[in-house]
């Protein structure tokens, strides 16, 4: 029997060793790995969506002594939009990379794949911290790949925030398996109660992760370590290593600390929340340049599903798998859009030679389809119909309303109307007056030939962001019921 | 043919299809792209017309998706919506025509066809949309795909009308999705119901009920130009005349007003609003805008700024007739929603005309035009006497049914707005047509590209004002002949009042 669990981390591990040792043959080694690593998620996925979690015991050995890998409907709806957002950005890489670059991006490429499938599939906190680290470390290698000074300068500090991050979270593990004796996720929740031991653990492993996942205050390292990376990179780093450590939020405090964290807690997180919808998305309304643009627009966007956080602690049974479909859509329409938002940006960057906001307008005449993909990751970042953020955000306006927790709307609300604000900014001149777009969509006045084929990840990204998401995602509420409350 | 529960969504495809094809379309694949708005509008033609033989024969047709459990995105046809989709889909087929016409040489052909067509989908949709939750999510679908329109023209000028619409309709389009999250949050999913829903909630809740009330109008206030909110309607002149006429004929500023009389009647109930007092705040905006609309338009030189501060004017009949308590009012205001359309893109055409073939686009520019483009001077004139209300054009049908509603409810004051505005309408469009037609045309006009050939201009221009003036005509002469606007909007007033 296949073990479909371990497959998606044993592929992109085996493509990295091979990519490692033929330098020289590393781009069709990593376009094959990244097909069928794609691949094999996408049938762990389904597989979830058809008979329900799946768990594995690699070599037999089940929990507490061996590795033990589960699947669940949220871990499964992440691990699909990872891995297609990944292979996206794999074809993106191709055509993006120098022949010289391209050595070193495809083994570090593969490698954090590896730890992100890792990370969404563990069952224990353990291994859950060892693909944590191993994914920090890949980020930081990728976001230096340029050598540029500044470059070097953000991803060590980013590399070093993710060390403190990772360490304080191991520390609230060691604490935690001191005071249970085990790490196997599902044996630790039945065994916590409330308690010192409980909020101690809590804190730390919370804190260490909050600050990777850049949640406003601790989202300082965030704005500079990804607009300085190369374009390809800062999509995988915005749209999934954030995600990543996100979702170990998600998924300890729904399995573990929800039920004893109490309501102060909870309000906490969506405070940072709210603060960080507002900071990050007036930083992109204020950014003069895209790449920086994009990434206050994470910090923002992280700060939304945030908000969760609290309408969870208040909301009885029957409506948290609501809540989490609602905050998982948010999360995936969110990794693709702004995946797509990355890849483009780094289009007109090689087209326009730089990417500052006002002076981008000839580049996004010349390249309408990336002007389209631009618009469409837009539409989502704001939340306008169709996209799928706008059925989420519509939940969470309810949600806020019918829980009596009424002041988060007008956070949310000033949100959307900065993000309306910053995507203005970047697409009012693509309507200036100016060159036809050149049939076929070529480019009219871009040094570097950008063919059609390159352009397609980002369209094809967005449009799942915004029709697919918007109008088909009804079943991931089926999917999450299946998830355990 | 096309069964029962997918008829609404075709009617909503049958523009977005061709609409998205046409993105794909280079800029030089002139006759296939005018085939596929052709098709495009033609079937939707059709589709309508299915669903109008129908809705006579009492059929239900729902098209539902579900986008979340409990959000459900609901296309189906009522007597208000089919008026309304009816409207869209005979102008947006004598629009397209108009629009090949225009803009035959012009840049960016294809992003212009590929938005209009999604314009136009979301008008579609929000007039079939069976809920409040459907209804929000085409009316921002409306703002986004109207925004490329508005700015097509790529001139600091345009790029400014653009920038202010946007921040209108967007900052409109989050009060109204406030409003509607927190009324769904009281009542449940928000189904479009003749004679509300409302009822079971007043009482404890009227309050919020109340503040619910303002946010929806204060969003829908802003597309339907109600003063304050008005301020983007002048500017955002700068668009194409086709794109002009469409806006203010169907989709931007009707789909507002329409917005304001689905939440008068179909969400809080025609006797509810009046129990809240409701009704009389929107008559009082409503009036305001309409004496404020019309004094502006006196002023105005340039023709298409005077014709949208008319706008701003009569569309809040529309309201007016909503918020006047009694069933005759209704018909006035229900039925204006149809007369306003025709007229309005009649004038808006004739003033693209004017500008195409002329370079007229002053009011004090139109001496003698009525002897250089007698066609086109004649449609704008049965625009202009209907917008005044002079009959048998259909505008008076509109003021006689607003008036008699208002004497009927006792709202003596409603006679006087009405009386009012006419008298100013006379004094803005009346100098219009004394100019066109009496006074010595110049010597040479403003700009004038091509002589005159055998018709005044090009066929594609010439005919659309001509077929929409002579249905401004009919709806006006045949007033009661069966399955006319006035019949429809008799339907719904006895509907909703339960006669």
């Amino acid at each position: 029997m296949i073990d479909w669990l371990a497959l998606p981390i044993s592929i992109p591990l085996l493509g990295a060793v091979l990519a490692t040792a033929f330098p020289s043959r590393s781009s069709p080694i990593g376009l094959t790995t990244a097909l069928l690593a794609a691949a094999a998620a996408l049938i762990a996925g389904v597989l979830v969506a058809e008979v329900g979690p799946l768990r594995s015991d690699l070599g037999g050995w089940g929990a507490p002594l061996g590795i033990s890998l589960q699947a669940d409907g949220l871990s499964a709806a992440l691990l699909a939009m990872a891995n297609l957002v990944s292979l996206g950005i794999s074809v993106y890489a191709l055509w993006y990379f120098p022949a010289g670059s391209r050595r070193h991006f495809w083994p570090l490429w593969l490698l954090l794949w590896t730890a992100l499938n890792g990370l969404f599939l563990a069952a224990d906190l353990f291994n859950l911290y060892v693909t944590l680290e191993l994914l920090g470390i890949a980020a930081a290698a990728l976001g230096a790949l340029t050598g540029g000074r500044d470059a070097v300068e953000a991803n060590l500090r980013y590399l070093l925030v993710g060390l403190l991050g990772s360490m304080t979270y191991l520390l609230g593990v060691a604490l935690l398996y001191t005071g249970l004796g085990t790490l196997d996720l599902g044996l630790a929740a039945q065994s916590l109660t409330a308690g010192p031991l409980a909020w101690i653990s809590l804190a730390l492993m919370l804190g260490g992760l909050l600050l990777k996942a850049a949640l406003f205050p601790l989202h300082f390292w965030l704005p500079p370590a990804h607009a300085q990376a190369p374009a390809p990179v800062s999509a995988a780093l915005s749209a999934l290593v954030v995600k990543a450590a996100f979702y170990l939020v998600l998924r300890l405090w729904v399995e573990l600390f929800g039920p004893v964290a109490g309501s102060g807690a909870a309000s906490l997180l969506g405070a940072l929340g709210a603060a960080g919808v507002v900071w990050g998305s007036w930083r992109a309304f204020r950014a003069e340049r895209l790449k920086l643009l994009a990434a206050y627009s994470t910090v923002a966007q992280v700060g939304y599903l945030f908000l969760f956080f609290p309408l969870m602690a208040a909301s009885q049974l029957p409506r948290q798998p609501e809540l989490l479909g609602a905050l998982v859509l948010l999360a995936l329409t969110h990794g693709f859009a702004k995946a797509g938002l990355f890849l483009s940006a780094g289009l007109l960057q090689k087209t326009a030679g730089h990417d500052r906001i006002a002076e981008l307008g000839p580049a996004l005449r010349a390249l309408p389809a990336v002007a389209l993909a631009v618009g469409l990751a837009g539409v989502a970042l704001i939340g306008l119909p169709p996209s799928g953020t706008f059925v989420a955000k519509w939940i969470l306006l309810a949600e806020s309303l019918r829980s009596g927790q009424w002041w988060w709307v007008p956070v949310v609300l000033l949100g959307t109307l900065l993000a309306s604000g910053y995507v203005y900014r970047l697409l009012a001149s693509a309507f200036g007056p100016g060159a036809q777009p050149v049939a076929g969509g070529g480019p009219a006045e871009a040094p570097a030939p950008i063919g059609r084929a390159i352009q397609t990840p980002a369209l094809i990204m967005t449009l799942i962001a915004v029709v697919l998401l918007g109008l088909g995602a009804e079943p991931l509420w089926g999917l999450m019921s299946g998830s355990p409350p | 043919m096309i069964p029962d529960n997918l008829l609404p969504a075709a009617i909503v495809l049958s523009s977005l299809v061709p609409g998205l094809l046409i993105f794909l379309l280079g800029e030089e694949r002139h006759v296939l792209r005018t085939a596929l708005n052709m098709v495009g509008a033609l079937s939707k033609l059709v589709f309508v017309w299915l669903l109008i033989r129908g809705v006579y024969d009492g059929r239900i047709f729902e098209t539902r998706l579900a986008l979340a459990p409990g959000l459900d995105l609901v296309l189906d046809a009522d007597a208000l919506s089919v008026l309304f989709v009816t409207l869209s889909t005979l102008l947006w087929l004598v629009t397209t025509v108009y629009a090949i016409g225009y803009l035959e040489h012009s840049p960016h052909r294809s992003r212009f066809f590929g938005f209009f067509s999604l314009c136009v989908t979301s008008t579609i949709g929000l007039a079939l949309a069976g809920n409040l939750l459907t209804f929000v999510f085409f009316y921002e679908a409306l703002t986004l795909s109207t925004y490329p329109l508005v700015a097509h023209r790529g001139t600091p000028d345009a790029a400014r009308g653009a920038r202010v619409y946007l921040a209108y309709t967007l900052g409109g389009g989050v009060l109204l999705l406030t409003g509607a999250v927190w009324l769904q949050s009281l009542a449940g999913p928000v189904v479009f119901t003749q004679g509300g829903m409302l009822s079971d909630l007043a009482g404890e809740r009227d309050a919020q009920l109340v503040a619910i009330f303002f946010l929806l109008i204060a969003g829908l206030g802003v597309k339907a130009a109600l003063v304050p909110l008005h301020g983007w309607l002048p500017q955002a002149m700068v668009a194409p005349a086709p794109v002009s006429a469409l806006l203010h004929a169907v989709a931007v500023v009707k789909a507002g007003a329409f917005g304001i009389v689905r939440v008068v009647y179909d969400v809080y109930g025609v006797v509810l609003a009046e129990s809240l007092g409701l009704l009389a705040a929107l008559a009082l905006m409503a009036s305001v805008t309409i004496l404020y609309g019309s004094l502006r338009a006196l002023s105005q030189d340039g023709l298409k700024k005077r014709l949208a501060y008319s706008t701003v004017s009569q569309v809040s009949y529309i309201a007016l007739g909503t918020a006047i308590f009694g069933p005759i009012a209704t018909i006035g205001g229900v039925v204006h929603l149809v007369h306003q359309g025709v007229m309005k893109i009649t004038l808006f055409f004739c003033a693209g005309n004017y500008a195409e073939t002329l370079g007229v686009h002053r009011v004090s520019e139109m001496n003698g035009v009525g002897r250089r483009m007698p066609w086109t001077t004649l449609a704008f004139t049965v625009g202009a006497l209907g917008m005044i209300g002079v009959p048998p054009v259909a505008g008076f049908v509109s003021k006689w049914y607003l008036g008699l509603g208002a004497v009927e409810a006792g709202s003596h004051w409603a006679l006087l707005v009405l009386v009012a505005s006419s008298l100013l309408n006379a004094a803005y469009f009346f100098p219009i047509l004394f100019r066109a037609w009496f006074k010595e045309p110049p010597a040479r006009w403003p700009e004038e590209p091509s002589p005159a050939g055998r018709l005044e201009t090009s066929a594609a221009l010439l005919w659309p004002p001509l077929i929409t003036a002579l249905l401004a005509l009919a709806f006006g002469l045949f007033a009661a002949a069966p399955a006319s606007p006035l019949e429809w909007a008799e339907l719904i007033a006895q509907r909703e009042y339960g006669l």
